[in-house]
């Protein structure tokens, strides 16, 4: 594998007079003790479409997507410097109450993480801590999330039971429908098919295609087929950089970058 | 003589003393149950001691072990729980951890006997609580703490990082996450090591013997008024519980029935820890496997 | 204006929860750390008394062997020489670690090496269940088995060091058991392969290879059982005879720094000499937990740089 110059970037401009943003970052840098993971990452998202974020292992993409909803603050020693404007204000900032910005900008993980609870309370769990007691709310809330997440008419008659008793895929769109129903802005996705199988995954790629009417959706994968079938832009993320940014059609056709080039061409990564 | 034969004889003494550890423990417990099964009876159970004659019970000790116990629980668990969730939440990497961690490593092996003379010098005599059931459950969460928070923090630690990641995106704060989330995964492990501690708590002595004290003052079980000093609840008065009261016995009493008081009261201490283990094993289990099956 | 917006520049009732929450925990672990600090300050505060107040000689405290502090010398120094206890305490410690490390070694090797199965299903739960005796029923057992077999045995009462000794040995076998067993399971396996496929027997990879390599662990299972012995006070206060006097032999009565203290707390007047100076004796306990918890510490560091 050769190596590829980190100052040779494309990254498309996007008019704000006909596109409206969910979330711009400006010069991203992220830091895990001296060591700077991610260099400097600019990067519009644009309201109501899917953002893929491609690159090798290693290339920061995944680091990138966690410092957009701060989950990054929860590692010690983990620093993250630039401004990340969402609704007009930067988020990266101490001034923002961190929790209340986070039921804003959700996040569903690689792995399939529900609760020890039934499905039922994987769902309203959040929303009742968050002050919604009346049962009809809960239980509406409950249907459309598992519709919106395809997953309704599999579990509908078995809400009571745990969500750890389904299957990986299963699990994971319980994870979606769970994120769902704190009625996010911007969902943020961390290779969420990774850990599933063809017939699962193309499930919650349906489920995403779906989503997007009403979510802004960001989302890291390794799968290039995945980013190219679901995505509107796509990112390439290389060393820590973003080299590339574009509609995905370009990105995936006729790429400005010869490291994105080779990487979507199979080269490397 | 030969390697081979060598093996053999190892082999075979390593069988015999695992042999003799197993006779041991039939042979304690055999001892026990035997000299003291007979002589428990209800009456022995719920009448109390005698000090200079035979016939005496273990009614108001019984009590007042199973209260000192109450009461030290209700007392160290909430702390236990609040320091262990502190070390796997909160602890940063830095020496001030390894000073608390070795403050409690410190604790733990300290003998009890020292505690229960700090117990004595703090909360019997500085503090004016005298020789009493409160002393004697305060000295009991300082014998009982370290190993209860190093237990919280232990099963804290089972449950993955991933499920407090899943609290946390969904906007809920790390504090809400852990007693809402990852506490109530983590309660099998947690409730096994409490019903371990209080085991341990039941049979123990030396921290009692100057806090609780050694005299248990005939209780009316028809007041159950806190504040009156013959109420079993009083927690002002001093208590002599079972374990105190087979040392008391053995060291100084001077009942013609002493040995038989003291096996009877053996055995019931003996079947009570074992209740505490068994429940503790079985209780565990049963809560693991019904919170992880479908 | 923007609700979201507004919202996130408010405090949400999350991170209040979350202040409250970690203030709450950290006041718990700050209580223990103190609990921790005045033990130290309380019974160092006490014990000390005895040198400054009662201007007792320290190294006549740890060498003279007459523990009669109501009684002055010729020259009135009460005479306050803790000989006999520190003797005493070491004795049945060291003693009761000597009987037991080849019974909790040779368990925890039938155990892991031997026959798992068996260990799993019998020996594993003998070892709880002998922790989860309480020491006052050993006590028991050594006062009405222990001491009239030594009697009848030996001769004399039967109280004494040697009792002190057998009722120990059982106590801290638990102890010693489980962690050298922890210590024998630590040992890669492709130890113990490697020398069963030079042709050695399965003796002898055991006392070659695995002990070898486990020796660190099992030296600190055998320290945390001589705390455990050290500090023990009520079942050995029960059958050691509580006499403070340098023990000439196994079986006459003696006395350890804790029996002396758990018989004599009680009968004397506070901040007077004689209570000062038992307060001293649980002042050399403490310190002595924690020098076999540095101990302990300086085996791991050394094990751990082999």
């Amino acid at each position: 594998m050769q190596n590829y110059s980190l100052d040779d970037t494309y990254i498309k401009d996007l008019d704000p007079q006909t596109h409206e943003f969910a979330i711009t970052t400006k010069d991203l840098r992220v830091f895990y003790g001296d060591k700077e993971a991610v260099h400097g990452v600019s990067l519009p998202f644009e309201r109501y479409k899917i953002t893929a974020l491609i690159g090798a292992s290693g290339s920061g993409k995944s680091t990138f997507l966690r410092s957009l909803n701060r989950m990054n603050d929860n590692i010690e020693g983990s620093q993250v410097t630039g401004e990340i404007m969402y609704r007009g204000v930067d988020i990266n900032s101490d001034a923002i109450d961190v929790y209340e910005m986070r039921k804003h900008i959700g996040m569903v993980f690689q792995r399939p993480n529900p609760f020890a609870k039934s499905i039922y309370d994987n769902i309203t769990f959040a929303p009742r801590r968050f002050g919604e007691k009346r049962k009809a709310v809960l239980d509406e809330l409950v249907e459309t999330s598992l519709k919106q997440a395809a997953l309704w008419d599999q579990v509908k008659d078995n809400l009571y039971q745990s969500g750890l008793s389904l299957s990986g895929g299963q699990q994971q769109r319980l994870c979606i429908a769970r994120a769902i129903a704190m009625k996010p802005d911007v969902l943020l996705m961390d290779e969420p098919a990774s850990a599933l199988d063809p017939i699962s995954t193309s499930t919650v790629e349906d489920t995403l295609m779906a989503l997007k009417d009403q979510y802004t959706i960001i989302i890291v994968t390794h799968n290039m087929q995945q980013a190219a079938r679901i995505s509107d832009y796509t990112a390439f993320f290389y060393s820590g950089q973003a080299l590339e940014f574009d509609e995905t059609r370009k990105i995936f056709t006729r790429p400005k970058i010869k490291a994105t080039d080779d990487y979507v061409s199979g080269h490397f990564g | 003589m030969s390697a081979k034969s060598i093996d053999k004889l190892m082999t075979g003494m390593l069988y015999l003393i695992a042999g003799v550890i197993v006779l041991l423990l039939a042979g304690l417990l055999g001892y026990i149950l035997v000299q003291g099964l007979p002589h428990v009876s209800w009456h022995f159970l719920t009448s109390p001691a005698k000090s200079f004659e035979a016939g005496g019970g273990i009614g108001i000790q019984l009590f007042n072990s199973f209260y000192l116990l109450v009461l030290s629980m209700l007392i160290s668990v909430p702390l236990a729980l609040g320091a262990g969730i502190y070390l796997a939440e909160y602890a940063k990497k830095n020496w001030v951890t390894d000073v608390v961690r070795t403050a409690i490593e410190i604790l733990s092996s300290l003998p009890s006997v020292v505690v229960g003379l700090f117990g004595f010098l703090v909360f019997v005599l500085q503090f004016k609580f005298g020789f009493s059931i409160l002393s004697g459950a305060l000295a009991l969460t300082m014998f009982n703490l370290p190993l209860l928070t190093r237990n919280v923090e232990d099963s804290l630690r089972q449950v993955g990082f991933t499920q407090r990641e899943a609290g946390l995106a969904l906007g809920l704060s790390r504090w809400e996450t852990v007693v809402h989330v990852v506490i109530p995964e983590a309660l099998p492990g947690i409730l096994t090591g409490m019903i371990l501690g209080a085991g341990r708590v039941f049979g123990e002595a030396a921290a009692l013997i100057y806090t609780a004290g050694q005299s248990a003052p005939a209780l009316n079980f028809g007041d159950w008024n806190p504040l009156h000093i013959a109420s079993p609840l009083n927690p002002f008065r001093p208590a002599e519980t079972l374990a105190v009261h087979i040392w008391k016995i053995n060291s100084e009493g001077i009942q013609p029935d002493a040995a038989a008081v003291s096996a009877g009261a053996s055995a019931v201490l003996i079947i009570a820890v074992l209740a505490f283990n068994l429940l503790a094993r079985w209780g565990g289990n049963r809560l693991y496997k019904r919170m992880t099956a479908g | 204006m923007d609700p979201i917006k507004e919202a996130m520049l408010h405090r949400s009732r999350s991170a209040k929860l979350e202040r409250r929450g970690r203030l709450l925990s950290l006041a718990c672990i700050s209580l223990i750390v103190l609990v921790v600090l005045a033990i130290f300050i309380f019974v160092a505060s006490r014990g000390l008394a005895t040198f400054f107040t009662n201007k007792v000689n320290l190294i006549s405290f740890l060498s003279k062997s007459t523990w009669a502090p109501a009684v002055k010398d010729a020259h009135g120094v009460p005479q306050v020489g803790a000989l006999p206890m520190i003797v005493g305490s070491f004795g049945v410690t060291f003693l009761s670690a000597v009987v037991a490390t080849p019974f909790a070694v040779g368990a925890a090797i039938f155990m892991t090496e031997i026959s798992p199965n068996l260990g799993k299903r019998i020996l594993q739960p003998v070892i709880e269940l002998l922790v989860g005796i309480p020491s006052v029923v050993y006590g028991f057992i050594g006062l009405s088995v222990i001491v009239p077999v030594i009697r009848t045995v030996f001769g004399g009462t039967g109280f004494g060091i040697l009792a002190g000794t057998f009722v120990l040995f059982v106590m801290i076998l638990p102890t010693v058991t489980s962690m050298t067993v922890d210590a024998l399971k630590a040992v890669p396996r492709h130890y113990r392969e490697a020398s069963l496929a030079l042709g050695g027997t399965r003796w002898q990879t055991i006392s070659r290879v695995v002990l070898r390599a486990a020796m660190p662990g099992i030296l600190t299972g055998i320290v945390f059982g001589m705390a455990r012995a050290f500090g023990e006070a009520l079942a050995v206060q029960m059958v050691i005879g509580n006499a403070a006097l340098l023990p000439k032999d196994l079986i006459s009565p003696a006395s350890t720094l804790t029996s002396v203290l758990t018989s004599g707390i009680g009968n004397t007047v506070m901040g007077s000499l004689e209570n000062n100076a038992l307060w001293s004796l649980a002042l050399l306990l403490l310190l002595m937990s924690l020098a076999f918890n540095l101990l302990i510490r300086w085996i791991g560091k050394k094990g751990e740089m082999k």
